[in-house]
C-alpha cells in the first residue's frame, strides 16, 4: 500500500487541523501532568519551592519510604477499601435489585419509577452531602427520628467513628444505584425471551433461571459497572471533606484521595502529595486488572 | 401462580424504594421553605407551618450566592460547548479522515482513559500557575476543554456516517472543513445533545478542581460556595437547604425535561463492549 504519493494531502492537514486543539488539550493538562506526577513524586517540592523552583530537590525514593512509614497513609487506604469493597458491590446489588423490579412484567408506572429512582443519580454531590449531614444529625436528624419509631436508640451517625463510614457509604449508594440500574436494565432487555423458555421447557424454576442465564448474560454489564465503580470509588473525596470535617471522627473517614488534597493543597507538600497520587493510581490499576482477570479466566 | 400477591409485593417494594430515593430531596426542599429553627423542632415537622422564601432571600442578598449560581452557569455552559467543540473535531478525525499513524495514535489515547484525572492533579495545578491561570474560569474550563472519552464516543457514532457523503461532496469541490462543519456536524447532532447534556450536569457538579483552581471566593461555583458555607452557617439548617436546593434544582430540572437524551448520554458510555 503506496499511500505516500495519493492526492491525500488534503485530508492529512484536514485532520492536523481537526486533531491539533483537542490533543493539544489531552497532551498539555492532561498526559504532560500525569507524567510529571511521576517526577514530582521523587522530588521534596513544597511550599518554598511553589516560590522558587530552585528550592526543590531530587529526594529519589524518600517520599516513597516515608509514607510506608506513615500511618495516616494505612488508616486512608483502610477507609478507602472499605469504601470501595462494601459500598460497591452494595451500589451495584441495590441497582441490580431495581431493574430486576422494573423489568418483571408485572410492574406497571415503569418510566416513573426510573425516573425516580434515577434522580439522586444527577443531583450535586456536595448539595446532598450536606442534606445527608443534616438527616443524620444525632438529635434532629430525620434518620434517628424514623429509627426512633422502631425503638432503635439514637446513633451518633458521623460522629461515631465505627458509624461514619457506614454512613457514608449509604449517601453514595443512594446517589449512584441509579446510574448501575439504567445499563442493567439495558443489559436485560438485550436477552433474548427465547432462551428463557427454552430454560422453562427444561423445567428450569425462577431461581435456576436467573442463575443459569439471567447472571451470565449480564457478565459484560457486571465487568463494566464492576471497573467503573471501582475506579470512581477509589477516589472519594467530597463526602467527608462535606460531612465530616475533612475525615473525621478520629481519621475514620479519611479517605487517601482527601489525604493526597491536603498534602498537596492545603499544605503544600506537592511532592508528597504527588506520592499518594502515585499510590492510589497503582492500587486503582491493579484492582482494574484483577477484575479483567477474574472475567477472563471465568469465560476460559 | 399468586399472580396478585406478587404483584402486590412488586410495587410495594417499588412505592418503598421511590420513597427512600425521594425523601432527602422532599426533606431538603421542605426544610428550606421554613422559618429558621423549625427544621429541628420537636415534634418534627415535614411541611413548614407558614413557607418562607427568607432564606433564599438571604443566600442572594447578604451571602452573594447569585454570583456562584452565575460562575457555576458560564462554567458548565463554556465547557459544553468547547469541548463538544473540539471533541467532535476530533471524533471525525480518527473516525473518517485517513492519515498516517492514526489507528496507533487512538490507541494510545484509548489506553490513556483508564488513568484517573486525579492522578494529574498537582502537576496541572503547577502548570496553569505558570500560566497565571490559577483562580481564573479559563483554569476551569481548559483541563476539560476536550476528554478522550468524549472523542471516543464520537467517533464510534462517526463511523456510521456512509463514506459516499463525504466522497460525494469532495467531488463537489467542498473543502475537508466545510464538509466537517455542513456534513458532518448536522448528522452528530444526537451524539452531541446526548453528550452534552451529560457533559453539562456533570460539570455543573463538579467539585474538586474548581475547589483547588479557584480560591477567590467571588469565583467560586455553587458547590464550592456552598462547601464553604457549612463552616460559617452549618447551625442554620434552612438556610443550608436553601442553598442545597438552589444548587441541585437546576440540574434536576434539566434531567427532567430531557431524560431521553440524558440516558441514551450515559448509556452510550456504559454499552461501549
Amino acid at each position: 500500500m503506496s499511500a505516500r504519493r495519493r492526492p491525500l494531502s488534503n485530508e492529512v492537514r484536514a485532520a492536523a487541523i481537526l486533531l491539533a486543539p483537542g490533543l493539544l488539550v489531552i497532551g498539555l493538562f492532561f498526559l504532560l501532568p500525569i507524567g510529571a506526577s511521576l517526577l514530582l513524586s521523587l522530588t521534596d517540592f513544597d511550599i518554598y519551592a511553589l516560590g522558587d523552583l530552585g528550592n526543590a530537590r531530587f529526594v529519589g525514593l524518600r517520599n516513597f519510604t516515608r509514607l510506608a512509614r506513615d500511618p495516616l497513609l494505612w488508616i486512608s487506604l483502610r477507609n478507602t477499601f472499605y469504601f470501595v469493597l462494601v459500598g460497591g458491590p452494595l451500589t451495584i446489588g441495590v441497582a441490580l435489585g431495581a431493574a430486576l423490579l422494573l423489568h418483571s412484567k408485572l410492574a406497571r408506572w415503569k418510566g416513573l419509577f426510573r425516573t425516580i429512582f434515577f434522580a439522586p443519580y444527577v443531583t450535586t454531590l456536595v448539595a446532598v452531602a450536606i442534606v445527608f449531614r443534616y438527616l443524620y444529625h444525632p438529635r434532629f436528624g430525620g434518620l434517628n427520628r424514623l429509627l426512633a419509631f422502631v425503638g432503635v436508640p439514637a446513633i451518633d451517625w458521623l460522629g461515631d467513628p465505627h458509624w461514619a463510614m457506614p454512613a457514608i457509604i449509604l449517601l453514595a449508594v443512594w446517589k449512584n444505584f441509579g446510574y448501575a440500574m439504567i445499563l442493567f436494565i439495558a443489559g436485560l432487555q438485550a436477552i433474548p425471551e427465547s432462551l428463557y423458555e427454552a430454560g422453562r421447557l427444561d423445567g428450569a424454576g425462577y431461581g435456576q433461571l436467573f442463575r443459569k442465564i439471567t447472571l451470565p448474560m449480564l457478565a459484560p454489564t457486571f465487568l463494566f459497572l464492576g471497573i467503573m465503580t471501582t475506579i470512581g470509588y477509589f477516589q472519594f473525596f467530597a463526602e467527608p471533606y462535606v460531612m465530616t470535617g475533612g475525615g473525621g471522627p478520629l481519621n475514620a473517614t479519611l479517605s487517601t484521595g482527601l489525604l493526597m488534597y491536603k498534602h498537596g493543597f492545603r499544605w503544600w507538600n506537592m511532592g508528597y502529595a504527588a506520592a499518594i497520587a502515585v499510590v492510589l493510581f497503582l492500587v486503582i490499576l491493579a484492582a482494574t486488572v484483577l477484575q479483567f482477570r477474574i472475567e477472563k479466566r471465568r469465560n476460559a | 401462580m399468586k399472580r396478585p400477591a406478587a404483584t402486590l409485593l412488586l410495587h410495594l417494594a417499588l412505592v418503598v424504594g421511590a420513597l427512600v430515593a425521594l425523601a432527602p430531596l422532599a426533606w431538603m426542599i421542605a426544610a428550606s421553605l421554613m422559618p429558621s429553627g423549625e427544621a429541628n423542632s420537636f415534634p418534627p415537622r415535614f411541611l413548614p407551618s407558614h413557607p418562607t422564601l427568607l432564606h433564599y432571600r438571604e443566600l442572594f442578598t447578604r451571602l452573594d450566592l447569585g454570583r456562584a449560581f452565575a460562575s457555576s452557569l458560564l462554567v458548565a455552559s463554556a465547557i459544553t460547548v468547547v469541548s463538544l467543540l473540539l471533541n467532535s473535531m476530533a471524533g471525525y478525525a480518527f473516525a473518517k479522515l485517513r492519515f498516517p499513524g492514526r489507528d496507533r495514535l487512538f490507541g494510545g489515547l484509548l489506553a490513556a482513559m483508564i488513568i484517573p484525572t486525579p492522578i494529574a492533579m498537582l502537576p496541572l495545578f503547577l502548570l496553569l500557575r505558570s500560566l497565571g491561570l490559577v483562580n481564573t474560569y479559563a483554569g476551569v474550563v481548559l483541563p476539560a476543554a476536550a476528554t478522550i472519552l468524549g472523542i471516543f464516543l464520537i467517533r464510534q457514532f462517526a463511523r456510521g456516517i456512509p463514506d459516499d457523503l463525504i466522497s460525494a461532496a469532495r467531488l463537489e469541490g467542498a473543502g475537508e472543513l466545510t464538509i466537517y462543519r455542513r456534513i458532518v456536524l448536522p448528522l452528530l447532532r444526537p451524539v452531541l445533545t446526548a453528550l452534552g447534556i451529560v457533559t453539562f450536569l456533570s460539570t455543573w457538579n463538579d467539585f474538586i478542581w474548581p475547589l483547588i483552581v479557584l480560591t477567590d471566593e467571588r469565583r467560586y461555583t455553587l458547590p464550592v460556595a456552598l462547601a464553604s458555607l457549612v463552616g460559617e452557617h452549618a447551625q442554620d439548617t434552612e438556610l443550608m437547604m436553601a442553598g442545597s436546593v438552589l444548587t441541585v434544582l437546576p440540574v434536576l430540572l434539566l434531567f427532567l425535561g430531557l431524560q431521553r437524551q440524558y440516558i441514551e448520554g450515559i448509556t452510550l458510555g456504559g454499552l461501549k463492549e
